[in-house]
């Protein structure tokens, strides 16, 4: 495979509610992961996600081209996806060897809407979604059925919030974070038993943008490239009673195909935007106890729709180019309940 | 450096109005399963399933990719969503083309829907927002003014349009899996259906269809045994332009056009309308293919209707366009721009049945979308490239 | 046939969803200046070009537009449809005129419906100004111009609108 790194990355705010159009949101974050990357316009290939019915309304993705940079005329394409995928697409563009550098963004603006409601809609559309099952309700299914399972408590949840919130503290665009006592934690009411507020990511509008750049070009640009080593993704059946909800056996093919078992792991990125999830996916990443999860305050605390994916491959990146990490696992998730996982290796060097 | 994709297996549904005999994954299936035994291959051949459809709000289904996985034969394996507007279909097989181009996967399922009676498509395409006034009507209330523009920019003559949609209708009567297949759509009735959005009639638009198209690609290597020798991809290339700017040129779109030129250039085309056989082009309103004819460099700018009237483009033409019947004839959306790739393909494997143009070798697939600002294109031949 | 061996072939399933929809940062000051019958474009900082509706940047140079203009509700027509399909979500009887209308010192035509011409009387590169509803029936909608009418000016050639097509 042909080398390829991440050399920029830029997010917005993760506003609760952004008054910016999509267009306003995404326009500086492009503009500051491009500068930042050290490579001119035209990019070789473009690849953006979004999802329509986060803000109701059709080609939502078509408006946001206008940030990107499309004249004259670009090589581009879009996935209705998280845009972790789009970096995936872009990552494929750059091993056919058409193109050298990459533009990838994603959006989200889950404001306009009953986020957990809009989500029904993605469930299987005659025998699923008229029952309006909405998505939180769903995770609780699964926290309880992972909570049963694997002897863990609804403290380990709250543990889980408290350490992501802590660490949020160092991310300036994370929409939740702060010091928090478990125990205090514990004596707010659950929303959808055994999951409280904090259990669940909260909704907020945002965008990421980030560079990819093949080979030496990315060693001239970027002083400690963030190189993709090994990057997959997998699907799992849609209907949960197909599934063991308690374990995530795509995210651990996923990681299996992408070699995260090939070396120590120093940070992990991982969107779960439940805290049973952050278990669930630690352990279908075989991720020991010394491995840094989620520095950046993770989805729990910053979860732009279409955008949180990508968002943790960018901190992931991040990481990388701080030098606080040599190697890097990053996971993107989609559909209910952990239906699709991608997982991303990247390393220093 | 890339693999070379070839065209494996070809399939697709019959189009129609409304198919109330299958849900939405019942579709796909079939036309899945028609590509799958077009191949010769079976469901746990496939590496990675990519899909791609036009705005979900069209079935009201969220990313239905979540809850096709299963039907797909998805399970366990990658699956990737694409969706760039009417372009989508060709978008979504370039980005299967691109897993064997890239040599990470052998063989790709690529499958592309719309089942339009599951919602309202105007409804989507018009949501009325507070925010702006609603005074664009669809599709065809957005490209009529572009059509009357290149109408008075080329002088050409009034019964053109009227002259596509004959033959395109025609054309349809020879492909089985065409939605429109009328044959009293003679030139005096499409001359005389109502204006809808004057200036374009109503037999010069396309229809709204229930439909899929699916096709199988794989690597030089992981060719199955072949019923039939396959089309292989020469060239692809798509180009985006943003949907309104000041000085933009909307009737002969610069993104089009660059797009036409790489796609040529890439597959070693000097003389595109020498050198192709056949070319499957989104026509969804009839004189888009006297504009189309000159974005993509087969008519000088203001001479495409020329080819029309001359015959240029009929099935006994210089250079067949839409020999399916097109999208006037058959528009499932998310899929028309598949089909165009994969009616392409069909011609340069010779089969296309009654509407096969004699000893095609290289065909042109194109899709286009949003306000004529996202292209995609493909060029296939029967040679290995 | 016994009812349950009949297939079962559609079932409805009614979807409800509200958004409340936030304009962004241009569009919301077009929209209040549309509320005091004011059309108000912006400018692009590298093209110089003007905008309307605004909405916070040029597609054309992905840069931020922030210098306002005030534009004139008076306007050429660059090309226009005869719409006479109905759309559920457009109220105007048929059949309508919609049109593209490049507003005076502006340089990107906007859409709206020419009502007051026989629709067969529309043509390319005529002049025609904004109806606005009356002054204290003014919100900060674009339901706010009713329609464009014509002014009776002579028609601009086809010469000086050929590149707004």
């Amino acid at each position: 495979m042909r080398e390829v790194a991440i050399v920029s990355f830029a997010q917005a705010p993760n506003a609760r509610r952004e008054l910016r159009n999509e267009v306003e949101i995404l326009m500086p974050v492009v503009q500051e992961a491009v500068a930042r990357s050290g490579i001119e316009r035209p990019f070789d290939f473009t690849c953006s996600g979004s999802s329509d019915f986060l803000q109701g309304q059709p080609f939502a993705f078509v408006m946001a081209l206008d940030a990107a940079g499309a004249w004259p005329p670009i090589p581009e394409s879009h996935v209705e996806m998280d845009g972790a995928w789009a970096l995936y697409e872009a990552w494929v563009k750059i091993q056919t060897g058409q193109a050298e550098t990459a533009l990838v963004y994603a959006f989200g603006k889950s404001s306009p809407g009953d986020l957990p409601e809009v989500l029904a809609t993605q469930l299987d559309p005659y025998v699923l979604a008229p029952l309006w099952p909405d998505a939180v309700s769903l995770a609780a299914l699964q926290a309880r059925a992972y909570l049963e399972k694997s002897g863990h408590s609804e403290r380990d949840l709250a543990e889980v919030a408290a350490r992501s919130r802590r660490s949020a503290k160092s991310n300036p665009n994370a929409t939740v974070s702060g010091d928090y006592e478990v125990e205090k934690l514990l004596a707010t009411p659950h929303i959808a038993d055994p999951l409280r507020v904090h259990d669940c990511a909260p909704v907020c509008d945002g965008a990421v943008a980030m560079v990819l750049v093949a080979g030496d070009r990315a060693r001239k640009v970027c002083e400690r490239p963030a190189w993709i080593r090994g990057i997959d993704h997998r699907i799992e059946p849609h209907s949960l009673g197909a599934r063991d909800l308690t374990v995530s056996v795509s995210t651990r093919l996923a990681a299996e195909k992408a070699g995260v078992g090939r070396g120590a792991v120093d940070v992990a990125e991982l969107h779960a935007p439940f805290t049973h999830q952050e278990l669930i996916l630690r352990d279908a990443l075989g991720l020991g106890a010394n491995v840094k999860v989620n520095p950046s305050g993770g989805a729990l605390c910053a979860n732009p729709m279409m955008a949180a994916g990508l968002a943790r491959i960018g901190e992931a990146a991040s990481r990388i180019w701080d030098g606080s990490a040599r190697r890097a696992v990053a996971h993107a998730t989609s559909g209910p309940c952990l239906q699709q996982n991608l997982v991303c290796v990247l390393e220093g060097a | 450096m890339a693999e070379r994709c070839a065209i494996v297996g070809i399939g697709q549904t019959h189009h129609t109005a409304r198919r109330d005999d299958v849900s939405i994954a019942g579709l796909l299936r079939e036309a899945a399963l028609r590509a799958l035994d077009d191949a010769g291959l079976d469901w746990p051949d496939v590496d990675a399933v990519v899909i791609g459809k036009a705005p979900d709000m069209f079935e009201g289904v969220m990313m239905p990719e979540l809850y096709l996985a299963d039907a797909l034969g998805a399970v366990g394996k990658p699956m990737l969503r694409v969706h760039t507007a009417g372009s989508v279909g060709g978008s979504t097989a370039i980005v299967a083309a691109s897993l064997i181009q890239a040599g990470i996967h052998e063989r790709v399922l690529t499958v592309a829907f719309e089942k339009q009676s599951e919602s309202n498509a105007m409804w989507a395409l018009t949501v009325k927002t507070p925010l702006q006034a609603a005074v664009v009507a669809g599709a065809g209330g957005y490209f009529a003014p572009l059509v009357r523009g290149y109408m008075q920019r080329s002088g050409a003559p009034e019964d053109t349009g009227i002259r596509v949609a004959v033959k395109d209708r025609a054309n349809a009567l020879k492909n089985p899996y065409a939605h429109i297949r009328d044959p009293n759509l003679t030139f005096d009735a499409i001359a005389g259906s109502p204006m809808l959005w004057d200036p374009i009639r109503f037999h010069e638009t396309c229809p709204s269809s229930d439909g899929a198209c699916a096709m199988v690609l794989t690597s030089e290597r992981a060719i199955p045994r072949p019923k039939l020798a396959p089309a292989w991809v020469h060239s692809m290339a798509m180009r985006s332009e943003p949907t309104q700017f000041a000085g933009q040129e909307k009737i002969n779109p610069v993104s089009g056009q660059m797009c036409a030129k790489e796609v040529y250039s890439k597959a070693g085309i000097t003389d595109p309308r020498r050198e192709i056989d056949a070319a499957e082009i989104y026509v969804p309103f009839s004189w888009f293919e006297p504009m189309w004819m000159e974005n993509l460099g087969f008519a000088e700018v203001g001479q495409g209707w020329k080819m029309t009237y001359e015959g240029a483009t009929a099935l006994d033409g210089d250079l067949p366009v839409n020999c399916s019947g097109g999208v006037l004839s058959s528009n499932p959306i998310g899929a028309s721009g598949m089909l165009r790739f994969a009616e392409a393909a069909m011609q340069v494997r010779g089969q296309a049945g009654e509407h096969q143009v004699d000893g095609a070798k290289i065909a042109l697939g194109h899709a286009y979308g949003g306000g004529s600002q996202f292209f995609s294109m493909w060029i296939v031949g029967s040679a290995r490239p | 046939m016994a009812d349950e061996a009949k297939p079962v072939t559609n079932i409805k399933t009614p979807m409800r969803l509200e958004y409340r929809y936030s304009a962004g940062v241009a569009t919301s000051r077009f929209l209040r200046g549309i509320g005091q019958g004011k059309i108000l474009g912006q400018r692009c900082p590298s093209c110089r070009k003007v905008y309307v509706p605004p909405r916070g940047s040029c597609p054309r140079c992905a840069v931020p537009t922030v210098e306002e203009v005030e534009l004139s509700d008076e306007g050429t027509i660059t090309t226009f449809a005869i719409v006479r399909v109905p759309s559920e979500n457009i109220d105007v009887p048929l059949p309508f005129a919609s049109v593209h209308v490049l507003l005076d010192g502006c340089d990107i035509p906007f859409f709206s419906v020419v009502q007051e011409c026989p629709v067969d009387q529309i043509r390319i590169g005529m002049r025609v100004q904004a109806v606005w509803v009356p002054k204290e029936e003014l919100t900060s909608t674009l339901q706010s111009i009713r329609y464009f009418k014509p002014t009776g000016e002579p028609d601009v050639p086809f010469e000086k609108l050929k590149e707004f097509l």
